[in-house]
């Protein structure tokens, strides 16, 4: 069987996603976690007195914890296919891909697995994104005077 | 009010990758890794600094703000000691993100089990 008749064998059986129910999912979820995410620096900025960028990092380090928590205790996968970039694009992505890739290769050791292994998904955001802004970072401290 | 800005900006940029992943081959590892670009780009402009101070802190939730950050402490080392700044900042803002995912992702590693 060549590939074309195997793509109209198999289309008929893989159920199509609905792009537009897609699209509003993951619109409420992620606008859902933006929202936390503002409501936890209003409470620490009103309540406890802490400066606004020192709220942001407890933000980011709690939103961090609980997607990882949420991750090793196998819930969030089942929560990703539902929500999909609503929590995968937020910050709670990168934690849940640095997660499971640690705790999927937990079984091949501390070295080889985990070690190894803990990179595999987020060290492409690392390294595009530090790439990126060395870059622009040098071009606008050259050219634009920082 | 700032609370529904950042509801809309987060639950925008959310749509714009979900829209990228439903309508091309893109996997999210593609979708992450251009955000961050992308944040890096906008800072480089000062086009981020406006969306912080427009959305609250939910531009600092997606992962755009990521990109952000890393040229933002990369340009604020460098205007104190210089080109080698830009290696030395880099780090300086988002290590909070990065060093909370490493450590409590390692911890928990070592309580859970991966499950089939």
């Amino acid at each position: 069987m060549d590939k074309e008749s195997y793509k109209k064998l198999t289309s008929k059986i893989i159920p199509k996603e609905n792009k537009v129910k897609n699209a509003i999912t993951s619109f409420l979820v992620g606008g859902m976690v933006g929202f936390l995410g503002q409501l936890i620096v209003f409470v620490l900025e009103e309540n406890f007195n802490v400066k606004h960028n020192d709220a942001i990092s407890i933000m980011i380090t709690i939103l961090i914890f609980t997607a990882s928590l949420l991750t090793a205790m196998g819930v969030f996968d089942n929560l990703v296919s539902k929500a999909k970039a609503g929590l995968i694009v937020p910050i709670t992505g990168f934690a849940h891909a640095m997660t499971s890739s640690m705790l999927d290769y937990k079984k091949e050791g501390f070295v080889t697995g985990i070690g190894a292994n803990a990179f595999k998904l987020t060290g492409s955001v690392i390294l595009y994104g530090v790439v990126a802004a060395y870059v622009f970072g040098t071009i606008r401290y050259l050219f634009f005077g920082g | 009010m700032i609370f529904l800005y950042s509801f809309l900006f987060c639950g925008v940029v959310c749509l714009i990758g979900q829209l990228i992943l439903d309508n091309t081959k893109l996997t999210p590892g593609h979708i992450t890794s251009m955000f961050v670009v992308i944040g890096a780009f906008l800072d480089s402009f000062g086009f981020y600094d406006k969306f912080l101070l427009w959305f609250g802190a939910g531009a600092s939730v997606p992962i755009t703000s990521f990109g952000h950050s890393l040229i933002h402490g990369a340009l604020a080392k460098a205007h104190e000691s210089g080109i080698l700044g830009l290696l030395a900042g880099m780090f300086s803002l988002t290590s909070v993100g990065i060093v909370a995912a490493i450590v409590f992702g390692f911890i928990l590693t070592l309580i859970f089990k991966a499950k089939d």
